[in-house]
């Protein structure tokens, strides 16, 4: 099987330096709804000027480099075994070379590994066999400050007053980002997952946010409570950085999966403005970035 | 826009009003959960006592933390290996893990400044007032940008805490932000909060 440590270095250095096309347009997007010499317009003037050095620089856009989550679709003939050495090794090799901040720290002596690596867990891989011949490798960071604003729900939830319907699930994703606030670096995106156990429905969550932003897809109905919840989480006014706005989310992503018929979850991933994620193929020797 | 020195007098402290956007330059020290945590349990609350370097620790930093600033910020930092530190990338951490302890490290240390993001809640709000101090919102993941106004690490106590937790000496000439909580009981944290609750209510009954 052939090595692609070296390339998968350059996946997570891409991936925290250079921010993806669709998430810097939003951002420019954002800019020009704020007023004029707004504290909102000027921290995405900063944000925006922040995102071009990173690129030319080959620095981190973020220093919280966060979780490192992979998702690694492969075709038959490859063991999954050697890549996750492979990745292993090059999460270690990209912190050496200060494309990552050395994030994994033992929860019970509380000392940082140093290197990016810990348990099985740390970093996030996730393999799925496919058909064909081409490998693909997502990678996702995924920073702390945001990922602490993510919440679950089990409805009904009558604090909110939430059901067990569509109705429901716009309510708790609107009290999940009041509560947000600025701290989860708004203007975020938001991954909502409906239904499956209160595992699958976080992971869910957070896939959604490999959709890219602007674009609708499945359901129609979910399409309209995106639309409608993009609209209403911005009208609460949190505004960038939490400083009072006209943008506090740039896009809302709902996926939906089967559940227990007494269970009703609604999981809110919320991704920060820094929305690292990049795509590597492989095809025989030939290796892409998208 | 301001220019303010580190160390910063009562003065200039009083006449920063919320909303004003200002240059920082000076030396200033990183510190975050770890770190506070440290400082309470070991010289505030005394809950447990010094060991290894910690007092050596603690004299080393009062100087500079007395009139001066505290960034709550895990940087990543070049040079590790040759001992030639530099900051590749040092945007703030979200603040509020600290309420807890910020009041109370504020107090005893004299401390001027808190730099992160995402704003403080009542405690250090007051802490603010009586200090007094003010809070300085950085933006949140531009950590390129600001790591360019970092001129130089002077030092660093605690690495043993790990890179992101260590407590990093760092001189920074004209570091951007914006003061979000004043000395004069003035958040823009609390008015956002309300204002969006009243329209989440809003939304909650439509």
């Amino acid at each position: 099987m052939q090595d692609l440590t070296e390339a998968l270095v350059e996946l997570i250095r891409r991936t925290s330096s250079d921010l993806p096309a669709d998430v810097e347009d939003a951002l420019k997007q954002a800019r020009e709804r704020e007023a004029d010499g707004s504290a909102a317009q000027g921290a995405l003037d900063t944000i925006l000027e922040n995102v071009v050095m990173a690129r030319r620089d080959s620095t981190p856009i973020c220093q919280d480099t966060g979780t490192p989550i992979f998702y690694v679709h492969y075709p038959p003939g490859w063991s999954t075994r050697e890549l996750k050495d492979q990745i292993r090794a090059a999460i270690a090799e990209a912190t050496r070379r200060t494309y990552l901040r050395p994030n994994a720290v033992d929860s019970v002596s509380g000392k940082n590994s140093g290197n990016n690596l810990g348990d099985e867990a740390f970093p996030t891989i996730h393999f799925d066999e496919i058909e064909g011949h081409e490998l693909s490798i997502d990678l996702m960071l995924k920073g702390g400050g945001c990922e602490n604003v993510g919440a679950q729900y089990a409805l009904p939830d009558s604090r909110v007053g939430a059901g067990r319907d569509l109705e429901g699930v716009r309510k708790v994703v609107l009290d999940a980002v009041h509560n947000a606030q600025g701290k989860g670096c708004a203007p975020g995106v938001l991954g909502v997952a409906i239904g499956g156990d209160r595992g699958s429905s976080y992971a869910r969550s957070k896939e959604t946010l490999f959709q890219p932003l602007g674009e609708s897809q499945g359901d129609p109905e979910l399409a309209q409570l995106e639309t409608r919840l993009t609209k209403e989480c911005n009208q609460l006014g949190i505004g960038p950085m939490g400083f009072g706005g006209e943008t506090t989310v740039l896009d809302v992503k709902i996926e939906s999966m089967h559940r227990l018929p007494a269970s009703f979850f609604v999981s809110v991933s919320y991704m920060c403005w820094a929305h690292r994620r990049h795509r590597m193929t492989v095809q025989g020797d030939e290796v892409h970035y998208q | 826009m301001n220019k303010v020195n580190l160390p910063i007098d009562d003065k200039v402290i009083r006449a920063l009003k919320v909303g004003d956007s200002i240059f920082l330059s000076g030396v200033m020290l990183t510190g975050r959960d770890t770190v506070h945590k440290w400082m309470i349990d070991t010289f505030i609350r005394k809950q447990r006592q010094p060991e290894g370097d910690d007092q050596e620790v603690y004299e080393a930093i009062l100087p500079l933390l007395e009139g001066g600033a505290i960034y709550h910020c895990g940087p990543v930092v070049a040079g590790l290996e040759s001992g030639e530190y530099r900051f590749t990338a040092a945007g703030p951490t979200t603040s509020i893990r600290e309420e807890p302890y910020q009041s109370e490290v504020m107090h005893h240390f004299k401390i001027k400044a808190v730099i992160g993001k995402g704003g403080m809640g009542p405690k250090t709000l007051d802490a603010c007032k009586e200090v007094p101090g003010v809070y300085l919102h950085a933006i949140g993941g531009a950590a390129s940008l600001i790591a360019q106004s970092v001129q130089r690490v002077i030092g660093v106590h605690k690495l043993d805490f790990g890179v992101p937790e260590a407590m990093w000496v760092i001189e920074v000439k004209d570091f951007p932000a914006v003061v979000t909580m004043d000395s004069h009981g003035g958040s823009l944290h609390e008015e956002v909060e309300k204002q969006s609750s009243q329209q989440l209510q809003a939304f909650l009954k439509a």
